[in-house]
């Protein structure tokens, strides 16, 4: 294993530690608005990881540029439909959790 | 490699169970908005399954349509249903009850089972090793002006099929339209954040949808996914608040619809002529006959799936603007 495995290993386990910690909070959160703060940290950054992660191993630019594009298209969809749906439970009166 | 086969064979069960798991689900859940966010998971990992089986032209046709367009149908259907069952949940009487029960669960599970027997008996019955048509494909693969196998068959080899199929998409809007009824309502304003959203996007898509109908000739794409990703613009549009100029809904929408069907009958007719066949390209022109199709097919499929997504009769827009 060369350096950049060990660095493209760490990158994607640490992603996917992300993404189960997301996966977690959005299981377990109280209410919608906690919910989707974990959904949305995991999405950007564990996707985020993620993509770093397989971008180093990339064959070519063009590549790693496709896979860095696929991050931001979601980082856009994934702020959007949260504000989206934020918006939605505010208009609806679902109210904030409170200890 | 012994390690990654294990993985992938752990993979590969765990979509299947979850895919089973999540039909199971929709199927049997009561809440209405769950089955159909449930219905849109299967939807993926389905697509996912199609990756692992190899076969990226379906799963990019699944991803979009069966998972993403599907799913926005059926929720724009479920907000209309919303509005109607209120009033209906009248009290039914205990023979009417009897007759709903036969025919919207025992008739439909019998069909169902007949059909998982049937096709559970067809598959069992064939040969372990088959090549189906794979090596004739790939013999005449040259003659059909494209170098992907799957276009070459669906606008090709049996552009009949894709011809129907279009026909198919058109009687269901058809269908939805002589239901009657008024459009999508336009809720609030859409808010900053959507218009930003759909500005940003939506060139995106098109963009996206373009390359889509180009690159079908030689990788997986082709019209029925540049479609979608045309359809799917198309819903971002109205979702954001947006809707066509009157002027739109006349007959330059119904031009749209039809380009598709219509280019394939046109040029069925014209090669009938020219040829003595229906839709048997001369292989020097086949590659530019096969992009018209395809361009016109990718057009009247993404405004009819974001004429479906609307919904409603187009003679009853004009009242609600």
């Amino acid at each position: 294993m060369t350096l950049i495995d060990f660095l493209s290993a760490a990158l994607l386990i640490a992603g996917a530690i992300f993404f189960l910690a997301g996966t977690l909070g959005l299981l377990r959160f109280p209410d919608v608005y906690t919910r989707l703060h974990a959904l949305t940290k995991a999405d950007n950054v564990g996707l985020g990881l993620m993509v770093v992660g397989l971008a180093v191993q990339a064959e070519s630019w063009a590549v790693a540029g496709k896979l860095l594009l696929i991050w931001a298209l979601v980082l856009l969809a994934g702020a959007g439909v949260a504000h989206l749906v934020a918006g939605g439970a505010l208009q609806r009166r679902i109210r904030v959790w409170k200890r | 490699m012994e390690a990654l086969t294990l993985l992938a064979w752990i993979f590969d069960g765990l979509l299947g169970v979850g895919l089973l798991w999540l039909a199971w689900q929709a199927l049997t859940s009561p809440d209405l908005f769950r089955a159909i966010v449930l219905f849109i998971a299967f939807g993926l990992l389905m697509a996912l399954a199609w990756v692992r089986l190899e076969a990226p032209d379906v799963a990019l046709a699944e991803a979009a349509i069966g998972a993403g367009l599907t799913g926005a149908l059926l929720l724009a259907a479920f907000a209309k249903l919303c509005s109607i069952t209120a009033s209906e949940d009248a009290k039914t009487a205990d023979g009417e009850r009897i007759y709903i029960r036969l025919t919207h669960y025992w008739i439909p599970a019998v069909t169902v089972l007949l059909v998982a027997v049937g096709l559970g008996y067809v598959v069992l019955s064939l040969p372990p090793y088959v090549t189906g048509l794979s090596v004739e494909v790939a013999a005449n693969l040259k003659s059909s002006g494209v170098s992907n196998p799957v276009t070459a068959v669906l606008l090709n080899f049996r552009g009949y099929d894709t011809l129907l199929e279009m026909v198919v998409l058109l009687l269901a809007l058809l269908g939805v339209w002589s239901l009657g009824g008024s459009a999508l309502r336009r809720e609030a304003a859409p808010g900053l954040v959507l218009d930003t959203l759909a500005r940003v996007l939506v060139p995106l898509l098109l963009l996206v949808a373009a390359y889509l109908l180009w690159v079908g000739a030689h990788a997986p794409g082709g019209a029925f996914q540049a479609g979608a990703v045309l359809g799917a613009a198309g819903v971002l549009l109205l979702l954001a608040g947006w809707r066509p100029h009157v002027g739109l809904m006349a007959w330059p929408l119904r031009l749209m619809l039809v380009a598709g069907p219509a280019a394939f009958v046109v040029m069925a007719a014209v090669l009938y002529m020219i040829e003595g066949r229906l839709l048997e390209f001369p292989p020097a022109q086949a590659g530019m006959l096969i992009l018209i199709l395809e361009t016109a097919a990718t057009v009247s499929i993404g405004v009819t799936l974001a004429a479906l997504f609307l919904g409603g009769n187009p003679q009853n827009y004009k009242d609600q603007r």
